[in-house]
């Protein structure tokens, strides 16, 4: 460790470090421009100067380069560093007048004048684009060139760099807000979409899925991730005070033993662009709900300002209820929750626009409690209600009125009339369907489908929360679509009806199991081969074969097959169906 | 044969998960079908033993309808593949006594196809209704008068 005396404190540092990293250590702020924490220190703005006291005078250095001393001696606020320093942000000024954090900085030092030939630039050749590259991302893609009045950041020969990959790392350290990415590659910066934004905002490579995740802390998109996928970068890691990023970690499948299954795999939203009509994905401002959802969400991509893609303010709202559902086409359903929601945005936009709504609905179902009142406040409210399915989302306009507008063809039939209403923002109360996976994870829990493929209960009145095998419980929309309040209501239902079985902590089998009789069994052992459950074994000594209780499901295949006889299943014994065929036909 | 005022009789012999669960739900979502096919739960079509067909016939039955799980389905696996397997050899038997194939059928339905159930049985019925009775007794005496 090294010990050196800051502003008259004594500090210990370890052995490579710079003053500038020492200072921080004490909470001595100094300021700077072209450091990075990520990126090794260069020097190149002079703005860190500090003084150092040496028994023959004092020397000023850049602290961010110069490497702490045993015994070294620092002011960073005597009367020569404020005067060298302002100096150095004047000339940083006269350069550059409009870069924020330049001004910024000439505001803090009080300075009003600038007596320097003044140029206008706006880069302050910090150089940390050219360190990110070349140091974080392996790639070099930008470097300085020229010398003195000419120098400049640029890539190779001023051309399209052909090894940029357009990661835009250089305009995310870049102080001066001045990377022009198209200067660098032909490429175009394509953001990460953030799913919780429905792709509607970028995310980082490391980042938390969304505010409320469990459990909430970032993940690496191992994707996107530069060190998975060049071993380069690790930026993160500088910035974790904790010391927690650890590359090395991976996926684990890990096998838990239980006693009871809560289903509650949810629903995903119908894709509109499958209806081409609806414009949606084809025409901008053609959103669905969900995105809605997020927009209008004070946690969302616009901070819960209701936009347009363009960034204007809407004046005319359609929301089109019925998109997918209740449609022969697509799914006969009704998705329920659409209604309501479709209101709840009326209601929204009312709020925070100035908009005209207009609600194309088949019928309004406001089934549940407070939610024909809540739809006779949205009524009264001024959105209009008109009945009857868009046909179509279209951008040709037909007047001058409806140029650059979507419009909206639908029959009203309460009017008996075509209507063409000119909308900046069409949102699509799409369909709720069941998982794309919802098959696979049916086969694994041996759960059946209902009609529109949500899963299937044991009885649609008396076992609406138990699936039809036992210890298997259903929650939420992967039942059928539902409200909120519904899934919270079957959530608790099936956890308790899950901690009933656990409490018990037995299983009660049904006595339907097979039996082998053995003095009938002839050891063929066909019935092991008909045993989909490995419950039957064949028992060397007495040359028979023997059926554990444990195993048996009670399906009775073996029963079925075994050609002696000497198989057969308890309550479903061979006599009892003779007889329930004899008591049919007489 | 044909006869329009002729019931045929139809024992169906429907799994518990899928195809009875289905027969339920057209029962409660008030499907009509006709009251020809008397059910009969089994745990699985596995569970059906040819003979229980053959002794459906014998008794009276004009028809017999199998019906299990979709393939893949299977709350037991494979239960309705050993159906399948089973099922040519019973139509084997069936030629050597001289009924038709037609009278026996071997259909998946699945627990959400209240409506598929209900057409089915109304279609099987208008097909044994077309075949006529089976007469089982005299079929089987004028088998062996001819041996």
């Amino acid at each position: 460790m090294i010990s050196l005396t800051i502003d008259g404190n004594v500090v210990e540092v370890e052995e490579g470090s710079t003053v500038l990293q020492a200072a921080q250590k004490l909470g001595i702020e100094i300021p700077t421009l072209c450091h990075h924490k990520s990126l090794l220190p260069y020097g190149a703005c002079r703005v860190c100067l500090v003084e150092l006291e040496y028994s023959w005078g004092t020397q000023i250095q850049a602290s961010c380069t110069y490497p702490a001393q045993d015994g070294l001696v620092v002011n960073t606020a005597s009367e020569r560093v404020l005067k060298t320093r302002k100096i150095m942000v004047e000339l940083l000024l006269a350069r550059c007048p409009e870069v924020a954090p330049v001004k910024q900085l000439a505001e803090q030092m009080d300075i009003k004048e600038v007596r320097f030939p003044k140029k206008n630039e706006d880069c302050i050749l910090c150089g940390q684009c050219v360190r990110v590259c070349e140091e974080r991302m392996g790639i070099g893609a930008v470097n300085f060139v020229n010398r003195g009045r000419e120098k400049k950041i640029a890539p190779a020969y001023d051309r399209h760099s052909p090894i940029c990959m357009a990661c835009g790392a250089c305009q995310v350290v870049c102080p001066a807000d001045c990377v022009d990415l198209s200067k660098i590659t032909k490429r175009t910066l394509r953001p990460i979409p953030l799913a919780f934004d429905e792709g509607l905002s970028g995310r980082p490579s490391i980042y938390v899925p969304f505010a409320q995740a469990v459990p909430n802390v970032p993940v690496i998109d191992t994707n996107t991730c530069m060190y998975f996928q060049k071993g380069t970068c690790q930026a993160c890691q500088e910035f974790c005070e904790a010391d927690a990023i650890d590359f090395d970690q991976e996926d684990k499948v890990e096998e838990v033993e239980v006693g009871a299954i809560i289903v509650a795999t949810g629903f995903e939203l119908f894709d509109s662009s499958e209806i081409f009509r609806y414009g949606y994905g084809r025409l901008d401002n053609v959103i669905n709900s969900l995105e809605f959802e997020r927009i209008s969400h004070a946690s969302g991509p616009t901070g819960g300002k209701i936009f347009t893609k363009d960034g204007r303010e809407p004046q005319a709202v359609a929301i089109l209820h019925c998109i997918g559902s209740r449609d022969e086409n697509y799914h006969e359903y009704c998705s329920r929750v659409c209604c309501m929601y479709s209101l709840k945005f009326a209601h929204l936009v009312k709020e925070k626009t100035e908009a005209e709504v207009y609600n194309l609905y088949i019928d309004m179902r406001a089934f549940g409690k407070g939610y024909e009142e809540f739809y006779k406040r949205v009524l009264g409210e001024g959105v209009h209600f008109i009945r009857g399915k868009c046909a179509e989302v279209t951008d040709v306009p037909e007047t001058d009125e409806e140029k650059g507008k979507l419009i909206v063809i639908a029959e009203d039939t309460l009017l008996g009339l075509t209507r063409r209403l000119p909308v900046d923002m069409v949102i699509l109360s799409s369909a709720l369907i069941p998982g794309s996976d919802s098959d696979k994870l049916s086969k694994i829990l041996g759960l059946n489908c209902s009609k529109g493929g949500f899963y299937l209960e044991k009885h649609p009145k008396l076992a609406p929360v138990d699936a039809i095998s036992d210890g298997i419980f259903l929650a939420g929309a992967c039942q059928g679509p539902k409200d909120i309040p519904d899934s919270v209501a079957q959530g608790a239902a099936a956890a308790a009806g899950a901690l009933s079985l656990i409490d018990k902590g037995k299983v009660i089998l049904e006595p339907i199991t097979a039996e082998i009789n053995e003095e009938r069994c002839s050891g063929c052992q066909l019935c092991i081969a008909n045993c989909p459950y490995a419950a039957i074994d064949y028992d060397e000594e007495k040359r028979v074969s023997v059926v554990t209780e444990e195993l048996c499901k009670g399906c009775g295949t073996c029963v079925a097959g075994c050609p002696s006889g000497a198989a057969h299943q308890k309550n479903f014994e061979d006599e009892q169906i003779f007889s329930e065929i004899e008591g049919i036909l007489a | 044969m044909a006869n329009e005022s002729f019931e045929p009789k139809i024992v169906g012999f429907l799994c518990r998960w899928c195809s009875y669960t289905g027969a339920d739900l057209a029962g409660t979502s008030r499907i009509q079908y006709p009251p020809n096919l008397a059910a009969i739960r089994v745990m699985c079509s596995g569970r059906v033993d040819p003979t229980f067909v053959v002794k459906a016939l014998r008794d009276g039955a004009d028809g017999v309808l199998i019906a299990g799980c979709h393939p893949g389905d299977c709350h037991y696996a494979e239960g309705n593949y050993k159906a399948m397997r089973r099922f040519p050899m019973l139509l084997n038997l069936l030629d050597q006594f001289g009924i038709e194939r037609e009278r026996v059928r071997l259909e998946w339905i699945s627990a959400s196809e209240g409506d598929l159930f209900a057409q089915l049985v109304k279609q099987f019925t208008e097909q044994l209704r077309k075949l006529g009775p089976l007469n089982w007794q005299e079929r089987i005496e004028a088998l062996c008068t001819n041996l």
